[in-house]
């Protein structure tokens, strides 16, 4: 092995024994996760339950069938930490405003990279430990809060994959706010109005097809769609054939644009931080 | 030693407050900047609600400006009740980092001390967003205002800020057992304020009498809304909102039992 | 007065072990255990006494501390306090003592100093006379004078715990419990904390209970040593009786430790 290859190699084993230790620490708050798994599951049930009542209202002014705003809607629960963006971690802000980012930056990995995996890392184990009981749940439930199996093969297939890649365009945009945190005294502020914005332009206030037809072309150009609409829309058919490649394509640029951004701030930041000392 | 006269907890809780004020105007950016945050945060609320009226047109016969005003009186609630009972909500920090070993060492009622020792005053952000809903509400819903519609409001606001006192009390309560998993509570304080925007009623039958006779948001909200939009005469619902006030005992029974847990399991 | 007479306390611990499996077989099953935390304490301490509470971490001192100031209910046995039961009156018992916690502050971090003593002097209802003397008294033992008006987060430790001192004898306790007083201060600190409390008990005849790690702080302030290990009391006496096996008494204690293998 060239030494470029040890380094990369152990720059990987870093990261995977991050992981590994995000995992084991999930797991042991079980009523942690109990608890978030029956939130999560009321969260989604009122939710279709509010949609029921507009559409028996309205029928007509339904922009998709019902079966599909439940699997949205579950889905959403199912995989919240994947998507929301204000999950994000108070230790990298904590780091950052008290200066101990100093003893981060004296580590041999890069600071942008670290905490990328880690959120990442983050973010997968406390999906995953969620997700199952929420999925395995909601399948059994009564029509109409039934969640529905993927509309085909296919599509579940482009679901998985459309998911991580929103995952990672969620990632990305937090890395873009934990790096502007170096330039602000109080962060709290940001993230608030950050994360409001987002929460409403990615669909989870209510999903995309309900905006009127203008708006939610423009909505659908923006990154906030890449991250939860995507995959949501996939699974239940909403989003089918050409289209599919159109937006895993738009994830793709959109992933590769916001790292390049948080990048480029990230290096204003360090040089910032290292010439003041943090 | 000479008896002395013991300060009200009204005016304790004043010079309690007043520290939270010299405190918060110690950080003003800070401070401005979270509340307005808190009233950026409630707009997703309305537009969420803007927008699903914009495609429907109304839901089980209640207009936007009708829902705004169910709305806007449950989020003041819910924000006053944060603000007061912020000590309560944030209780499982001062558990873990032994600050409530202090409140049992000192001669006063440690709810009292709870609560004073946070007031979260950047909920005006919050309480700012609700007024605008509420002034719009009102303006275009068609209610005709008279006293006794005034009132109802008042009370409803009484009634529902003691509600969550109530809630925020449990959660504290449930503090002295665990610290781990308590965030189904946020179903009964994030997910009030969340789905009380919409008339209890729309959850259906069985979601009115959980909040009925369980935890009693309707009385606060479904009920005396009915009145105030005309959709009963019945002055009996005007009253209604006061009734929930007693809610506040059960949760206080239960913060006593938690208590003399805490004081025999030490935590 | 105080008495403790066969004081028992248990704890319930969840078991948390590390690695993977474990942590995923815990995550089906919790286990716990019990940890007894007091053996049959019993201990009377009078009046105007100086008491050093001393053990290893973990032996049971914030424990006792916890249950003579009104806290922690025991399991079983009788404990009274100048005639009170200190967990069944708790508003009357603690009026009376005075708790310094050396890791923790009382002090509202973002405002002056005196803004958290008034707070304190209405909390304790202290009459306005009484307030002022103590205040008087203890900014000139504590040097306080330049500092009452500079909010707490500004303060070095040194100067905080100084004013944690002072916040805790306002309204004139007749019994004080010191936790890890001189815990991180520097040394000039460190004799003032100890030389302030050595003149307030000679002054006031205030009992004064402190649990330490610093031996230093047991030679200066405390005439009686009790030290505790697994739960239990192991040596209830003078300083003499430690000084016995030599001068220095951080080796002899950790010759106590040892011999009695905790």
């Amino acid at each position: 092995m060239t030494t470029a290859e040890i380094k990369k190699r152990g720059a990987y084993q870093k990261y995977a024994s991050f992981f590994r230790l995000r995992f084991v620490m999930g797991l042991q708050y079980r009523a942690a996760a109990l608890a978030g798994v029956v939130t999560q599951f009321m969260w989604g049930f009122m939710e279709i339950k509010v949609f029921l009542a507009f559409e028996q209202s309205n029928p007509a002014a339904f922009p998709m069938t019902f079966g599909q705003l439940a699997a949205y809607e579950w889905l959403q629960q199912a995989f919240l930490a994947f998507f929301m963006a204000w999950m994000m971690e108070p230790e990298i802000f904590d780091c950052i405003t008290d200066g101990n980012v100093s003893y981060e930056l004296c580590r041999p990995v890069d600071l942008y990279n670290m905490w990328f995996a880690r959120s990442m890392a983050l973010r997968l184990s406390r999906g995953l430990l969620r997700c199952f009981p929420i999925l395995i749940v909601a399948a059994l439930l009564p029509e109409p809060y039934r969640l529905m199996p993927p509309c085909n093969p296919a599509a579940a297939v482009w679901f998985v994959i459309t998911m991580l890649l929103g995952l990672a365009v969620t990632v990305a945009l937090c890395m873009i706010i934990y790096m502007l945190t170096f330039f602000t005294v109080s962060s709290l502020g940001l993230r608030l109005v950050f994360s409001c914005a987002v929460e409403f332009l990615q669909g989870a206030v209510i999903p995309l097809p309900f905006f009127p037809p203008t708006l939610q072309r423009i909505m659908e150009r923006l990154p906030f769609a890449s991250m939860q609409n995507v995959p949501l829309l996939i699974y239940s058919g909403s989003i089918s054939g050409a289209a599919i490649w159109r937006a895993a394509g738009l994830q793709i640029f959109w992933l590769a644009a916001l790292i390049l951004i948080g990048k480029t701030i990230g290096r204003y930041a360090m040089k910032k931080t290292t010439v003041q000392g943090g | 030693m000479e008896k002395t006269k013991k300060i009200s907890g009204t005016k304790l809780y004043r010079r309690y407050l007043s520290i939270h004020v010299r405190s918060v105007m110690q950080y003003k950016a800070s401070f401005w900047m979270t509340t307005v945050g808190q009233f950026l945060t409630s707009l997703n609320m309305l537009l969420g609600v803007y927008f699903m009226f914009r495609r429907f047109g109304s839901v089980k016969g209640y207009t936007f400006s009708e829902v705004l005003l169910c709305s806007s009186i449950m989020l003041m609630e819910y924000s006053l009740g944060e603000c007061i009972a912020r000590g309560f909500d944030t209780f499982p920090a001062m558990v873990r980092k032994g600050g409530f070993d202090r409140v049992m060492t000192r001669p006063r009622s440690a709810v009292l001390q709870v609560l004073g020792s946070n007031i979260e005053l950047t909920r005006v952000g919050r309480m700012a967003m609700a007024v605008v809903m509420f002034v719009y509400g009102i303006s275009h819903s068609g209610v005709h205002w008279n006293v006794g519609r005034v009132v109802t409001v008042i009370f409803m606001l009484i009634g529902g800020t003691a509600l969550f006192c109530g809630i925020f009390l449990i959660y504290a309560a449930l503090c002295f057992y665990t610290l781990d998993g308590l965030e189904f509570m946020n179903i009964l304080t994030d997910g009030a304020r969340e789905y009380g925007k919409y008339p209890v009623n729309l959850y259906g039958k069985r979601m009115l009498q959980f909040c009925t006779f369980a935890v009693p948001y309707a009385l606060v909200q479904y009920y005396p809304l009915t009145y105030l939009t005309g959709r009963s005469d019945n002055l009996f619902t005007m009253f209604l909102p006061l009734l929930a006030t007693v809610f506040l005992i059960p949760c206080y029974l239960l913060w006593r039992v938690g208590l003399r847990h805490y004081q025999s399991s030490g935590s | 007065m105080i008495v403790m007479k066969n004081i028992c306390k248990t704890y319930k611990v969840a078991k948390r072990n590390a690695g993977f499996k474990e942590a995923a077989r815990s995550f089906l099953r919790r286990e716990t255990e019990t940890v007894t935390a007091l053996d049959h304490v019993s201990f009377t301490i009078h009046d105007g006494e100086t008491v050093g509470y001393i053990g290893p971490n973990g032996a049971g001192k914030s424990t006792t501390v916890k249950i003579l100031s009104g806290i922690l209910t025991p399991d079983s046995g009788e404990c009274l306090v100048d005639g009170r039961v200190p967990w069944k009156n708790r508003i009357r018992h603690v009026a009376q003592i005075g708790v310094v916690f050396g890791q923790r502050s009382q002090l509202w971090w973002d405002v002056p100093v005196i803004d958290s003593f008034e707070l304190l002097r209405d909390i304790y209802s202290i009459p306005s006379d009484t307030y002022r003397t103590n205040l008087d008294e203890m900014t000139e033992l504590l040097g306080l004078s330049e500092i009452l008006r500079t909010p707490t987060r500004q303060l070095s430790l040194g100067q905080r715990m100084r004013c944690e001192l002072a916040a805790s004898l306002l309204h004139s306790p007749r019994i004080l419990f010191l936790d890890e007083p001189t815990i991180g201060l520097d040394a000039v600190s460190k004799i003032a904390v100890r030389d302030f409390i050595v003149k307030r008990n000679r002054a006031h005849g205030t009992t004064v209970i402190l649990t330490t790690h610093d031996m230093q702080d047991i030679e200066a302030i405390t005439q009686r040593i009790i030290l505790i290990g697994k739960g239990k009391i192991l040596l209830d006496g003078g300083l003499e009786d430690i000084k016995r096996g030599g001068s220095d008494i951080d080796h002899t204690v950790a010759e106590l430790y040892r011999s009695y293998e905790i």
